[in-house]
């Protein structure tokens, strides 16, 4: 058993820490308070190969496996989790899909300028009635003549609405079968007439990560463009999510490894009662807790993204790794602002911004309930 | 022990309730976004005779004890945390002064604080004391009739709009902490100046400022108590407005789990209400048994003090500590609870969660809490 990274991956590490280090720290706390999309920074990190980094390179990709793939989003959540998530859901929910389903036509056409980050991946599942209940999908899309109608509404899209964004794919009922909905996956182009894009969301956090409701009004696209099979949607989802689940943990170790670095850091310099505040045990334990929770975390989202690279199940090693670095990020995010004390309130220090950008991580692609029903699920209960 | 409301307490009990209802929580989403102080909450409460029920008779003020205050402030701070500290601030500005004003300093002072037509600050932390108070470098030196103030205080609520400020500075060095003496500075005394200010997580209705003092010249009538008595006088306010905090951590504790239960009861998934899920109904019941908890050792303590009961100081701490951890817990848990409507600023969840943080830290860290529970459980080590 070998818990090291290959040599390659360890310079793919310090290549995209660098990155991070160079072009997104110094820039985090003004993309925060002016939640504007950083294109340029995106435009970067594709000239990098880091939009398509799990893509066959015949496909603009860098034909990463995931546990090679599962670095860059730590790494770039170290600096900031709106990039972190930009990168984490375009790669993931906006791209596999068409990965996972799409006809070599289809993947030309989209996959390939995705891969390469010219194009913003987004995918449109939750709608307002559909949250956790993922399955209860309210879009209806009907065939008429050589056209899909398309009529609902989704809701918290993540890169739905930038100047990159060209298409979303959308999960739609497309018939019934008895009671059963037919779910089906459908390929929607932005400028499509009846697809309207709302305003952003004002969010907690993640200020800088495009967040969007889609509006559906008798929007017709061509039959061509429903990806994978009629009825495939739900299945194609729940698998695109396992893979979306192991990314945003490895986020969420980012997010939490950012608090640890920092909390140590002012424990270290932070001098009170004659002593750096490290020395004592009240804080010094708590940095204890906050390592030890992230190397296990870490841990969790190599074991399931090494799982996926073996091609054996991975649906609840995933389910394991989100749920258990996600809570830590949180943990670690709160203790962080604790230990930096008033200073920890005030905007101009990173870790308020950690704090603001934890939460999210234990709701967004399936609650941390959601994760404890898999788990329960899979142990027969 | 007296368990339960008096009469009289249960009936100001309710019309706080009814008027932070009907005018209070319909701002509360708006002070947080402005950023601003509300002032027209501070009329409200001069003109409901709120401002004035921590002050004695004799002061204009309506007589509350301390656990009155507490209920006050616990009912206004379960919809708005940021209108609770202007009662809260009002206290802890003002307590220096009743505990060792003189009869002319308090005939001058506290009327126009108990009626609300003047603000008042508590000025002791500085950029290098923190939890270690006793470290501060602000220095006033006698000269003739006049003291004469050099240095800066930082994180100071109220700074800038308050008239009169409590403000502790060394004035015999070589004595150490016995060599800090209390001040009353009035706003427009010369050399004194307001600085930064401070951008915050979250309480951003209420004003966070530094004060500076350049050759500020404070009347040696203004020496409030003894000199080198300060920082005991300090340390006594603390002791007495512990409580309140606690108050106000149990207030936003309560009014999250409240407005949480009620969007779990409409929240419709998986063809049911939410709430009729166990996982949830259990996380919902621990929050609850906190809640509770949090709210009998906060009126315990108040009693305590009120009743200058032997171990208050301890109680206090506890009571201070543990509501404003659960103050956390609840809010963390029920952004969760809410799901992706949690984390947006639509709803007023986010909001609570940012503004019951800083309940942790200011007033004596939960660290500091702890080391005067330790203290009094273990004795001094």
């Amino acid at each position: 058993m070998d818990y090291d990274l290959t040599e390659e991956q360890e310079l793919f590490k310090q290549m995209v820490r660098e990155f991070a280090l160079e072009e997104i720290i110094p820039r985090a706390e003004e993309m925060d308070e002016e939640g504007e999309f950083p294109y340029d920074i995106i435009t970067k990190m594709a000239d990098l190969g880091l939009m398509g980094l799990p893509f066959p390179e015949e496909y603009g990709g860098s034909g990463a496996d995931m546990v090679s793939f599962v670095i860059a989003p730590e790494e770039i959540s170290r600096a900031d989790a709106s990039l972190g998530i930009t990168m984490e859901a375009h790669t993931t929910l906006g791209s596999l899909p068409i990965y996972y389903e799409g006809t070599d036509e289809q993947k030309q056409k989209w996959l390939v300028p995705l891969a390469k980050g010219e194009m913003l991946g987004a995918f449109g599942l939750t709608e307002p009635e559909a949250g956790s209940d993922a399955g209860a999908t309210r879009t209806t899309a009907e065939l008429d003549g050589d056209e899909w109608v398309i009529n609902g509404t989704k809701c918290f899209i993540t890169n739905s609405g930038t100047e990159i964004s060209k298409v979303v794919t959308i999960t739609a009922v497309t018939g019934m079968t008895g009671d059963k909905k037919e779910i089906s996956n459908i390929l929607v182009p932005h400028g499509t007439p009846g697809f309207t894009v709302a305003p952003p969301y004002r969010k907690m956090g993640w200020h800088a990560s495009d967040t969007h409701e889609l509006s559906f009004n008798d929007c017709r696209v061509p039959r061509e463009n429903l990806l994978g099979t009629r009825g495939g949607g739900f299945r194609c989802f729940l698998k695109v999510l396992d893979a979306g689940r192991v990314a945003i943990a490895a986020l969420a170790v980012g997010l939490a490894r950012a608090c640890l670095e920092e909390s140590v850091k002012y424990a270290r310099e932070r001098v009170q009662f004659g002593r750096p505040i490290g020395k004592f045990q009240g804080v010094s334990f708590k940095c204890a807790d906050m390592f030890m929770e992230v190397e296990l975390a870490r841990e969790a989202t190599l074991k399931a993204a090494w799982l996926a690279d073996q091609d054996r199940p991975y649906s609840r090693e995933a389910a394991v790794a989100k749920l258990f670095a996600s809570e830590t990020a949180m943990r670690a995010a709160n203790d962080a602002v604790q230990i930096h004390g008033g200073y920890g309130y005030i905007e101009d220090y990173p870790v308020c911004r950690y704090f603001r950008d934890a939460k999210i991580l234990e709701i967004g692609e399936g609650t941390s309930e959601v994760q404890r029903i898999i788990l329960s699920r899979s142990l027969g209960l | 022990m007296q368990y339960g409301l008096t009469e009289e307490q249960k009936m100001l009990q309710e019309s706080i309730r009814e008027l932070v209802r009907d005018k209070v929580e319909p701002r509360s989403i708006e002070i947080d976004e402005e950023g601003e102080y509300p002032w027209d909450i501070l009329e409200l409460f001069k003109e409901n005779e709120i401002m004035g029920l921590p002050f004695e008779e004799k002061y204009g003020g309506q007589g509350a004890d301390l656990m009155t205050l507490c209920i006050v402030i616990e009912e206004i701070a379960k919809a708005c945390v940021n209108s609770s500290l202007i009662l809260g601030c009002q206290e802890l500005g003002a307590t220096p002064i009743k505990i060792a004003g003189s009869d002319e300093q308090k005939m001058k002072y506290l009327p126009p604080l108990a009626s609300g037509e003047k603000l008042c600050a508590f000025g002791l932390t500085e950029p290098e004391a923190g939890s270690d108070a006793a470290a501060m470098k602000t220095r006033a030196v006698k000269k003739g009739d006049t003291y004469i103030m050099n240095g800066s205080k930082c994180f100071i609520t109220n700074g800038g709009i308050a008239e009169t400020y409590c403000v502790f500075a060394m004035t015999d060095p070589e004595k150490g902490v016995r060599g800090i003496s209390a001040f009353i500075v009035e706003k427009g005394f010369p050399g004194f100046d307001f600085g930064k200010h401070e951008n915050k997580m979250g309480i951003r209705g209420s004003v966070t400022r530094e004060l500076l003092f350049d050759d500020c010249e404070v009347p040696a009538e203004n020496l409030l108590g003894k000199e080198g008595r300060g920082f005991n006088l300090a340390m006594m306010t603390l002791d007495r407005t512990r409580s309140s905090i606690g108050a106000q951590g149990l207030g936003v504790a309560a009014g999250a789990l409240e407005y949480t239960i009620n969007y779990m009861k409409e929240r419709v998934q998986f063809g049911r209400p939410i709430a009729a899920l166990q996982g949830l109904q259990f996380m919902v019941a621990d929050l609850g048994m906190q809640v509770e908890a949090a709210r009998q050792l906060v009126y315990r303590s108040a009693c305590m003090v009120d009743n200058q009961e032997p171990g208050f100081s301890g109680v206090s701490a506890m009571a201070k500590c543990f509501a404003t951890d659960t103050a956390m817990k609840v809010t963390t848990d029920c952004v969760q609870l809410m799901g992706g409507y949690g984390y947006m600023k639509e709803y007023p969840m986010e909001r609570m969660m940012r503004d019951a943080k800083i309940t942790q830290i200011y007033e004596g860290t939960n660290q500091i809490q702890r080391v005067v529970i330790a203290r009094q459980l273990l004795g001094k080590s």
